[in-house]
């Protein structure tokens, strides 16, 4: 029981010394204002990552409308802060439980749909929120939302990212979250061990999207301005490939491919003309070498030397 | 014997229909407390059918089925197993990509009493049933000979331990009711021996009721208490397994009219 708390407790540290270290090269002015805006991109997509792979990933079921939950919660947010002057806190909240709530009700029908019909019928969810959005007049409809406050910073998107794998890693690695993965590796033999497939299916959906809907938050609130062409479906996409890329399954994949993604698209800014096809073929040779994606099923505190390492330092042998 | 006994598990005129196909007719049978029930017949004769029936995957077209003398008729699967029902699966159903352990760890789900909240923040009654999840988990997994393999992948275990693992998964459900699918299919004679004892075993030491589909007639014929006897989804000879041995109906069942004769 101790092992797995002093665990917790020094990857907790770990990630305070991380967010110590980009803060203080930020404060020192070691770090422009491009890589800036990349970083906080990053650790939103981090968020959008976990959040999707706890529903494509661990529940197996394959959704492709993330970007219109992140819609919601930005959209929620900014009218928040903007219109009703709330705090940044409560607009994440508001954002993430309408988000939260949305993938609910959607949840219900859709997923009794299996794969293919599953995607589809994402897809297309996305794309109606989106397409309501911008026929939204009181939000400023296709041109877009004007005149955002910008209230997010490092530390916003840091903690909120932070806050985000520590409720994914212990739902994952609970009853509750042993019986996503149940689904996703046989659904028939999951409810013959006493699974609610439907309950968990929906509970996924939801929590990755009340996540979306924070990310949308902090995303919205980094720019003056957001208009529904941000949510497409393409950026839907975007986040499935974060999620295929680091491992479908694993919460450090998921954060090594937002970070890949997010990195090599902006460091191919500067040359536009090639920026998608390196990216197209860095795809292909991975999908080709590692289909299972970066890190597959594992965690990196599986790897052999990184437990031992975590052994020694919490005291205990853990699992 | 068994009138003045209320049966665990009753079966009254189930009947289901496929399409133009009747997989199964007039089906009536009890199982009582503590009982160990073989179910046999040729193949396609109904007996995964009225396995499915039971847990609840198929819904019977006519009928009732009780346990403990409540309906279970219409009920989804996952809560007929939170009642008491547990099975497995002639074609091997395992969550193949992860652990032994973890395959044995996902069927205490219904038992756990912890909520979403002490989930996430780690605190109350996590760490306690998670560890005694572990812990219990384990002493299932040494049962069946698989603690060696519990932090293997389920999938790369030898095929007769896969059913094993098949077996400890269902138990591990706590279930009053244990149904089980041709545990031997595709043993060989020593594995199936082991098996035996090991039904006979487990269900001394959990208190279990069992039925078992199984074509390797040793098997049956060796544990089994009572046989029904399936064919074109009828019941076609009940009884102990001295009397279905000699059965004429039975004979012309699997071996034809001339074998009677």
């Amino acid at each position: 029981m101790n092992s797995v708390r002093k665990r917790d407790l020094v990857m907790l540290i770990f990630g305070l010394a991380v967010y110590g270290a980009i803060q203080g090269m930020i404060t020192a002015g070691m770090i422009g204002s491009f890589w800036q805006l990349n970083i906080i991109l990053i650790c939103v997509n981090v968020i959008m990552a976990v959040s999707l792979n706890l529903i494509n990933g661990y529940t197996g079921q394959f959704s492709l409308g993330h970007a219109g939950f992140m819609a919601v919660g930005a959209y929620v947010g900014v009218v928040a802060t903007t219109n009703f002057h709330l705090p940044l806190i409560a607009a994440l909240i508001l954002g993430a439980a309408c988000a939260g709530f949305l993938g609910f009700c959607i949840g219900l029908p859709t997923l009794r749909l299996r794969g293919d019909y599953l995607a589809i019928a994402t897809l297309g969810l996305g794309e109606i929120i989106r397409i309501v959005i911008m026929n939204i007049e009181y939000v400023g409809g296709a041109a877009g939302f004007k005149g955002i406050p910008h209230l997010t910073n490092f530390t916003w998107v840091f903690f909120a990212m932070l806050f985000t794998l520590f409720f994914i890693k212990n739902f994952v690695n609970s009853s509750h979250g042993r019986a996503c993965i149940s689904i996703r590796e046989n659904e028939i033999a999951a409810e013959a061990m006493g699974v609610n497939t439907t309950k968990y299916k929906v509970m996924a959906f939801t929590i990755g999207a009340a996540f979306a809907g924070i990310a949308g938050g902090l995303f919205a609130h980094q720019f003056y301005l957001i208009s529904p062409n941000s949510f497409t479906f393409l950026a839907s996409f975007n986040y499935l490939i974060m999620v295929v890329l680091g491992g479908m399954g694993s919460i450090t994949g998921s954060i090594a491919g937002a970070f890949v993604v997010t990195f090599l698209s902006a460091a191919l800014a500067s040359f536009p003309e090639a920026r998608m096809i390196i990216y197209a073929l860095a795809l292909i040779l991975l999908m080709f070498y590692r289909p299972q994606g970066l890190f597959g099923y594992m965690e990196i505190t599986n790897f052999a030397p990184i437990k031992k390492l975590l052994d020694k330092i919490s005291g205990v042998k853990g699992v | 014997m068994a009138e003045n006994i209320k049966p665990l598990l009753k079966a009254e005129d189930v009947s289901e229909v496929f399409g133009g196909l009747k997989a199964v007719a007039d089906f009536n049978f009890y199982i009582n407390r503590g009982e160990l029930i073989g179910l046999i017949g040729p193949n396609g004769a109904g007996k995964t059918t009225i396995f499915n029936l039971i847990t609840g995957v198929y819904v019977p077209t006519t009928g009732e089925i009780l346990l403990d003398g409540e309906s279970i008729v219409g009920q989804k699967p996952y809560e007929i197993t939170q009642r008491g029902i547990a099975r497995t699966f002639q074609n091997i159903r395992l969550f193949s990509e992860l652990s032994v352990l973890d395959n044995v760890k996902i069927a205490y789900h219904c038992h756990v009493k912890y909520n979403l909240l002490e989930t996430v923040l780690r605190m109350g009654r996590y760490f306690g049933e998670e560890d005694e999840i572990t812990a219990e988990s384990l002493k299932l997994l040494k049962i069946f000979k698989l603690d060696e393999h519990a932090y293997e992948i389920a999938k790369n275990l030898p095929y007769g331990a896969q059913r094993r693992l098949e077996i400890a998964r269902a138990l591990a459900a706590k279930p009053k009711l244990l149904l089980l699918d041709e545990p031997a299919a595709g043993m060989n004679p020593q594995e199936t021996h082991e098996l035996m004892e090991m039904i006979r075993w487990i269900r001394k030491q959990f208190g279990l009721t069992v039925l078992l589909i199984e074509h390797d007639m040793s098997l049956v014929m060796g544990i089994c208490e009572r046989i029904y006897v399936l064919e074109y989804g009828m019941i076609i000879a009940e009884g102990t397994p001295a009397e279905i041995q000699n059965n004429p109906e039975v004979i012309r069942a699997y071996l034809g009219t001339e074998a009677v004769n």
